[in-house]
């Protein structure tokens, strides 16, 4: 694929499913956390154009479901009943950013009828509508820990490039103890201490961060590293000759050769931490219930019983592959345009 | 293992020990050894998956349920408790005698039995078994419940084969306490004892020829974090109704795997042959398979499990833990409890995490307690209304948007925390989260690591209210009394009370110690019931559902009876048998 086209579609993919995840509201039918609890684990809905007598309809409809009998997690479809499929639907009550308010959905069925795109979980909750809410979370802790750490990095980097020993000295030991630092016992062992009256979105707002600021170590070895190799050039020597400050040549000079790199490390910083969180939720000390994230779904498939009958709760752990591949993308598009740039 | 605080050996012990006098209402006791229900054949190994290692192999210090769970098949006590049955059986005691005023019992030891080393076996070696357990400085957890009156039991040796127990006061089914204290080879430990190692010696890296008991089975081989084979005891002392010596199997295998769910594949693989407990999601997932895998499940019904939303009401909160105590509150409030008890759909809880296998309850007495349990108790009805009309009664009231406020206008807002590797109990939160939500209350749910969250509930106080279980040894109330007991270890709601807080706690406490040294079962179910009475009225935790008991073995396994008290299958391990030996097994 050209570089451009790559660039290209990367950056289209994310801004639109940032777009959708940050609308989720509107794009999801349903709360993330309403129950039905009548329809535990009930599969995907099938989407019918004909319907019990044959007919067909221009309108496509989902049929109601009940439970089979002696079953609790086994449906079938009441051709009686139908529930056509309607765009721009009034229903729940959402909000987005936690500021606008509305209740129009995309796309809904008139209630009692229900429709679950990617089935229901345990609850009865719509899956499609928590993999959409779920990506607020996971997507946010991608990007807030990536910029947090390149910022760190960035700086903490450029600090100790420039200055040289024994800031230095300080810095990068410092930076290698925060890698060698096993960061799921540290994240557990913060999880443990946080208040309990902080709302969880607060407490995993910090861990987020926490995550971030610990993975500062390796962007402010590379930034270090560019700063060191830039200030020996010949562009930056002439500067010097002239009389340039230690600041203006870290403004002038040395932090746009440092931006690339810092894009490049972003780029990757983002999926691996959108996998710390996924991490940490898989193991359910992510975001608390009954607020989503794709990890906290994931993690349903560590039980026997779900992986076993319910092929559907798999669903979310595909959500983050297409992220990380856009992402990656990015990262490959900032290296080569780095290369033509030296 | 489900994160059931298991009350330590000791006071599901206790609980046995003291166990109703109903049962046995003679002053002495044959031998009625019951023989297995089904003869059996020789041979075949059995192998079960245990969540961890053992900690220990010795009976006198083992405080784990893993340990707990080999070492019984490698020991044997005087008296057993049947589990399947709850009654007295005779074990390495032949018989015993009663004296009128119940305080000693004369114990008459089966003769010609053997260690599983092939030493012989008498009455000193129930002196200095009980010696053990007894002696202050190794801290047995056996030791309390060996102590009546505050006095140790006095155990002197009369005879090759008899022994007498003395008590300080009288003590009407002492032949109880005897279930589950393993007798132990003197012939190998009295040096040990001598020198003060005793709490040290057989652990996991003891060489087998070392450790000797008078069980079923043997140990042959310990793969540290891997398995422990055992293997049959050529001296273990039961017979069948043919004369066949027991056990049936060559070999019993505990595989140590740490996941539930990876348990349930390998069980499903045929890995393993038996399993227990089954979560009920489980059970229904390995259902539809039954025939084409050739293994059978078992629902044995409630268990002893309970589990409760538990409320912060620990005194002196105030200047330690300020916001927490603020929402105590409207916890110390028993119409606020009441609320939140009418508030919760227990039906749907049933349904949801336990796909109607289990049973809902309204105190710690679970529907498996069929003895004891206060039947005139009305299960508590689902009622958003009642829950309204109580909050409104106790000063509360709603805001525009529906939110619940208190009578000084702040929002209704807490926590519930709930150990984030106990699925069943985190889909409880998560239900009731949603429950109260229709009550305007503002819930989270926080999801801690198993230990972090005890630390909270049992050491630092720093929680509003959890999602908890604790499981009784025993159907016998005295298994509870920790619970119950205000000054108890396991009194959660309330630790480390000086005092009883409330006269209902009072009451609970004198109706509890005068049932402990009640004899007749009338009398004391009386007293029980009104315990019963009390927490219902009170709710000082809301008691939710109690979980049936589920188990799978191979179909090809012989004389499986599941019982509603650990072990839950391996309890008759010496009667379990291949029905073909030399199969696949």
């Amino acid at each position: 694929m050209k570089r451009s086209s790559k660039l290209a579609w990367a950056t289209w993919f994310l801004a639109v499913l940032l777009l959708v995840v940050i609308f989720a509201g509107f794009f999801a039918p349903y709360s993330y956390d309403t129950q039905d609890r009548d329809h535990p684990y009930a599969r995907p809905s099938r989407v019918h154009w004909v319907d019990g007598q044959g007919k067909w309809h221009i309108r496509p409809f989902v049929f109601a479901t009940k439970n089979r009998e002696g079953s609790f997690t086994e449906y079938q479809e009441d051709p009686s009943q139908t529930y056509p499929l309607r765009l721009f639907v009034a229903g729940e009550p959402y909000k987005v950013l936690g500021l606008f308010r509305g209740h129009t959905h995309l796309f809904g069925v008139p209630v009692p009828g229900r429709i679950f795109l990617l089935g229901a979980d345990g609850f009865g909750r719509d899956q499609f509508s928590r993999v959409l809410y779920g990506g607020q979370v996971s997507l946010f802790a991608g990007v807030l820990a990536a910029v947090f750490s390149a910022a760190a990095g960035l700086f903490l980097g450029m600090v100790a490039g420039m200055f040289g020993r024994p800031l230095d000295d300080v810095i990068m030991r410092v930076g290698e103890i925060f890698i060698a630092l096993p960061w799921l016992y540290l994240l557990i062992s913060v999880r443990a201490f946080l208040p309990l009256q902080m709302s969880a979105v607060a407490a995993f707002t910090l861990v987020v961060m926490v995550i971030g600021l610990v993975g500062w170590g390796r962007p402010a070895r590379l930034v270090r590293g560019i700063v060191l190799s830039a200030r020996e050039r010949n562009f930056v020597l002439a500067a010097r000759g002239f009389g340039a400050g230690k600041f203006y040549l870290m403004r002038r000079h040395i932090l746009p050769a440092a931006l690339g790199v810092v894009l490049t490390q972003m780029a990757l910083l983002v999926p691996l931490f959108m996998m710390a969180e996924v991490t940490l939720s898989y193991l359910g000390l992510g975001v608390g219930e009954p607020f989503p994230s794709w990890g906290s779904m994931l993690a349903n498939a560590q039980q026997f019983h779900v992986i076993s009958s319910y092929w559907w709760m798999l669903l979310p752990g595909l959500a983050p592959a297409p992220v990380f591949l856009a992402c990656h993308a990015l990262a490959d598009v900032f290296q080569e345009r780095l290369k033509t740039a030296v | 293992m489900p994160q059931t605080i298991k009350r330590t050996a000791l006071c599901a012990l206790a609980g046995l020990a003291l166990s109703a006098a109903f049962c046995t209402p003679a002053v002495g006791q044959d031998d009625i050894l019951r023989p297995p229900a089904e003869a059996g054949r020789l041979g075949g190994r059995l192998v079960v998956a245990q969540s961890s290692e053992p900690k220990t192999l010795n009976p006198v210090t083992a405080l784990d349920q893993p340990s707990r769970d080999v070492i019984r098949r490698l020991t044997a006590d005087l008296v057993h408790i049947e589990r399947d049955t709850q009654k007295t059986v005779p074990a390495l005691a032949k018989s015993w005698t009663a004296t009128r005023d119940g305080k000693s019992l004369t114990v008459q030891l089966r003769r010609g039995l053997r260690f599983s080393d092939g030493a012989p076996f008498d009455a000193d070696d129930v002196v200095f078994s009980y010696k053990l357990y007894l002696d202050e400085k190794i801290h047995s957890p056996q030791r309390d419940l060996l102590i009546v009156a505050g006095q140790p039991m006095r155990v002197e040796k009369l005879g090759p084969y008899t022994v007498r127990f003395s008590f300080a006061a009288p003590y009407a089914v002492a032949e109880r306490v005897f279930d589950s204290v393993a007798i132990l080879p003197r012939h190998l430990l009295e040096k040990d004892y001598q020198e003060d190692r005793i709490a040290k010696v057989w652990t996991l890296a003891t060489s087998p020829d070392r450790i000797a008991g008078l069980g079923p089975f043997r140990l042959k081989q310990v793969v540290p974090g891997e398995r422990i084979v055992l293997e049959r005891n050529p001296y273990y002392w039961r017979k069948d109704a043919k004369g066949q010596k027991l056990p049936y199997l060559d070999e019993l295998v505990f595989l140590t795997v740490p996941s539930r769910d990876a348990q349930v594949a390998r069980f499903q693989a045929g890995e393993t042959q038996a399993i227990s407990p089954l979560s009920a999601e489980n059970f229904a997932a390995l259902e539809p398979e039954q025939q084409a895998r050739h293994y059978k499940l078992f629902d044995v019904g409630p268990g002893m499990e309970y589990n409760f939303l538990l409320f912060n009401l620990n005194a002196g909160l105030e200047s330690k833990l300020p916001a927490v105590a603020r929402r105590q509150k409207w916890f110390l409030d028993p119409r606020f409890r009441q609320a939140v008890s009418a508030a919760v759909d227990r039906a749907a809880l049933l349904r949801l995490v336990y796909r109607n296998r289990g049973a809902p309850l309204v105190t710690n007495v679970t529907g498996g307690n069929k003895l004891w349990i206060n039947a005139a108790l009305k299960p508590t009805e689902h009622s958003e209304a009642a829950a309204r009309k109580l909050l409104q009664a106790a000063g509360f009231s709603w805001n525009r948007d529906g939110g619940l406020l208190d009578a000084s206008g702040q929002a209704v807002e807490f926590s519930i925390l709930v150990s984030s590797s106990n699925v069943q109990r985190s889909q409880m939160a998560t239900l009731i989260q949603d429950d109260l939500k229709k009550l305007g209350m503002n819930v989270h749910v926080v999801g801690l690591e198993f230990r972090s969250m005890v630390d909270r509930v049992v050491q630092s106080h720093d929680y509003e209210t959890a999602v908890m279980g604790l499981g009784s040894g025993d159907a016998d109330p005295n298994s509870d009394i920790n619970f119950l007991l205000s000054s108890g270890q396991s009194h959660l709601w309330r630790l480390d009370e000086k005092q009883p807080a409330t006269p209902w706690e009072a009451e609970i406490d004198k109706l509890m110690q005068q049932q402990l040294i009640t004899v007749n079962y009338r009398q004391r179910k009386k007293l029980y019931d009104r315990v019963q009475e009390i927490m219902a009225a009170e709710t000082p935790v809301v008691f939710l559902a109690s979980p049936n008991i589920l188990a799978g073995a191979s179909q090809d396994l012989g004389n499986v009876r599941p019982a509603i008290i650990d072990n839950y299958i391996l309890w008759n391990a010496d009667e379990l048998f291949w029905h073909t030996p030399t199969g696949k097994h």
